[in-house]
């Protein structure tokens, strides 16, 4: 494969693509699936065929609108239909070439308006189980660019240039990363592409990987050749089968166009990735858990350093970046850093993919400028609070982070910004609540979360967990004292500060930010034996406690 | 040091040899474990004793390490399911979205609480913690197939549905 054939491959789809006057794109990501647009898929075929149309019908990853599935797209002309049915096909199908279906059409301007798509460039454009859609669509030229014309050093440059920092939450600079991995000595170095999404209400690497997974290959493919390795693993929940079915597609095609295994390019350059399932282990996020699983081992963290850019799995110098990292690679090799490095705010570059869920109007996928203010993403892309409710909170960052109250809505989205205010960006988990939340009890829901899903091996996290949940039960129903209240906090920062690792080191921020921001509603729980938002039913426990 | 030889399959049952394909691919190296009860969960529906013991012996793995593994990770399961499975998401969007109600009258309907099954075998219950589809929460797997928006009557009716098979 050298760069002639990869546009040869291009313009034959082109071409091919040219042949057809319209082109229907059907939504085929996990949420639409579920409401059967695979069968619509079949309908929708089988209608431009009975109207006689030329019309081309496309499965697509996810378009985002997940709120609105299944979603139909229509070009020419960028007509999305909402709630399409199997019974509209034939509507959908005479319609091409004249008026669009007015009372299928979404018109959610502002939703796509704001939003920047960089990560989320292809997803909805191209068929995610084939390789060629990809390459039609500037795929892998990032790779042939990096092989032929760059240095490993230029590739490591332009990454630091960019100011892309680590998506997965943490926000580390990768340049940094990955220059660091690059020094280290040895021959044999891995890359690790994490994939281990345990987040609850997170959903953007499903989505990214169902929806583009060669995108991902191709900046793990980059990653190696920048930091001199020869071999991937990318780690993926098993809970995500179509995203791990579409990734082992994605492989195999991969490799059949030689743009994975030996001598790439027909440079000397060797990679190849293999899939690893995870088995529903939250703490496999953080790298050195994650590393033990891949092992074969339990996913017990250990203490860093040393970091495992110099001795990570099999104690060799292993790379580990998060899907969205990985998948932001190849634009910033293809268009050069410093275009990156001009979206954004000041120290976090680039855009940010959110999972946007709870309650809000238009739940779905949405990747926005670093820099946008939660307002924005909630009030005008996310369409705001439903059904005549209240905003309330909205959270970041899962069981780490925290919940941002309504009157800091107007701050910008980046990672020291949200660190400031007693939340984390996180991997882009956005739960919005409104009135019918109570706060107390959403603590108490990722304390017991961050309880289950303790690994067990060091001691604060382990026990205090449990005993910062017990507190936060009490409270919940009725029976907890002022005592409780400070004891809960003393716990908050033993555990912050004992913790081996992030998952214990940040299980108390929920608590945190809920008790600096909603202290009120702790103290309505407590001494007036009241829940506001009616969650917790403390009048029927104290029933059955009297 | 003697070539070492992978102890026979257990029994006849073809499955094993599915299970022992995943350990021949990788070498039968010991870091095949996760993959090797990934196989034998899919293939068996849970991991026995047997298949356990089966797998440590032929990947050289101690049985204490292959027990920690299985028990360690939530999406093992060491009890047969039962013939359907209703699982329930209990990630923060659907906790949000009220899936302690759903659970709660799964729980009443079945007279089991989750993780369990019923006593004639034909539904488990199971939690989930995010299964990924926040944007349709709440969110509940019918025997693996995923709905979204999901009330207290109609998963009622689906567990009606299958007592009555």
């Amino acid at each position: 494969m050298n760069i002639e054939e990869l546009e040869q491959i291009a313009d034959s789809v082109r071409l091919e693509n040219q042949k057809f006057d319209h082109e229907i794109n059907v939504c085929m990501g996990t949420g639409c699936l579920s409401q059967h647009s695979d069968k619509l898929k079949d309908a929708l075929t089988a209608a431009v065929t009975a109207e006689g149309k030329t019309c081309h019908v496309r499965r697509t990853g996810c378009m985002g609108l997940c709120a609105a599935g299944p979603l139909v797209l229509v070009d020419p002309g960028e007509i999305l239909y909402q709630h399409v049915k199997t019974e509209d096909a034939t509507t959908i199908a005479k319609s091409l070439g004249g008026e669009a279906v007015a009372e299928l059409q979404c018109n959610l301007r502002e939703h796509f308006e704001e939003q920047v798509h960089i990560v989320l460039e292809n997803s909805g454009h191209i068929d995610p189980e084939k390789i060629d859609d990809y390459i039609a669509r500037d795929g892998y030229k990032a790779l042939m660019k990096a092989l032929t014309e760059m240095t490993r050093n230029d590739v490591i440059q332009q990454i630091t240039e960019s100011g892309l920092r680590g998506r997965g939450g943490g926000g580390y600079p990768t340049g940094l990363k990955w220059s660091t991995v690059a020094k280290a000595g040895g021959d044999l170095k891995y890359v690790i592409c994490n994939g281990d999404e345990g987040d609850p209400g997170a959903f953007m690497d499903r989505s990214v990987l169902e929806s583009d997974p060669q995108r991902v290959l191709e900046g793990m493919a980059i990653a190696a050749y920048a930091v001199g390795a020869s071999k991937g693993y990318i780690y993926v929940r098993a809970e995500y089968p179509l995203a791990v079915n579409r990734l082992t597609i994605a492989l195999r095609d991969a490799r059949r166009r030689g743009l994975l295994g030996n001598g790439i390019c027909n440079t000397s350059f060797n990679f190849d990735v293999e899939i690893r399932l995870g088995a529903g282990a939250f703490v496999c996020g953080e790298e050195t858990a994650l590393i033990a699983s891949i092992e074969g081992k339990r996913g017990t963290p250990r203490p860093r350093p040393p970091y495992p850019a110099v001795s990570g799995l099999w104690e060799k110098p292993t790379l580990i970046n998060n899907v969205e990292t990985f998948a932001n690679i190849a634009p910033i090799v293809r268009k050069g850093g410093k275009w990156f490095a001009a979206i954004g705010s000041e120290r976090s570059k680039g855009t940010k993919v959110f999972a946007l869920t709870g309650k809000i109007t238009n739940t779905g996928l949405v990747e926005v400028p670093m820099g946008i203010s939660l307002r924005q993403i909630i009030e005008g892309i996310g369409g705001g609070v439903p059904d005549g409710h209240t905003f309330k909170a909205v959270q970041t960052g899962g069981p780490s982070g925290g919940c941002i109250p309504a009157h800091m809505l107007d701050i910008g989205v980046s990672y020291d910004a949200l660190v400031k205010i007693g939340s984390i960006m996180g991997s882009g988990g956005m739960i919005v609540m409104d009135d019918t939340s109570c706060m107390v009890n959403v603590a108490r829901f990722f304390m017991e979360f961050c309880m289950t899903e303790s690994c067990g091996k060091c001691i604060p996290c382990r026990a205090g967990t449990a005993q910062m949940f017990t507190l936060l039960t009490r409270i919940c129903s009725g029976v907890g004292t002022m005592e409780d209240l400070e004891l809960l906090e003393e716990l908050c920062s033993t555990v912050k500060e004992t913790s081996l690792c992030g998952l214990g080191q940040t299980a108390p921020n929920p608590v945190l930010s809920t008790l600096k921001y909603f202290r009120e509603e702790y103290i309505d729980h407590i001494v007036h034996k009241r829940c506001q938002a009616g969650v917790c039913n403390i009048q029927a426990q104290m029933e059955v406690v009297a | 040091m003697s070539a070492f030889t992978p102890p026979p399959l257990p029994s006849e049952d073809k499955r094993w040899k599915i299970v022992n394909g995943t350990m021949r691919k990788n070498g039968f190296a010991r870091h095949a474990l996760i993959e090797t009860l990934h196989t034998v969960q899919s293939s068996f529906g849970f991991l026995d004793d047997d298949a356990i013991r089966f797998v440590a012996t032929t990947l050289r793995v101690p049985l204490s390490q292959a027990y920690g593994v299985a028990t360690f990770y939530h999406y093992f399961t060491l009890k047969p399911p039962g013939k359907h499975t209703m699982t329930i998401c209990t990630g923060t969007a659907c906790y949000i979205k009220g899936t302690a109600k759903l659970l709660a009258a799964a729980e009443k309907h079945l007279c089991v609480c989750e993780g369990q099954t019923t006593l004639d075998g034909k539904v488990s219950l199971m939690t989930a913690r995010c299964v990924g589809a926040c944007g349709r929460a709440p969110v509940v797997l019918t025997d693996g197939e995923l709905k979204g928006q999901m009330t207290d009557e109609q998963m009622i009716e689906q567990l009606e549905r299958w007592q009555a098979e």
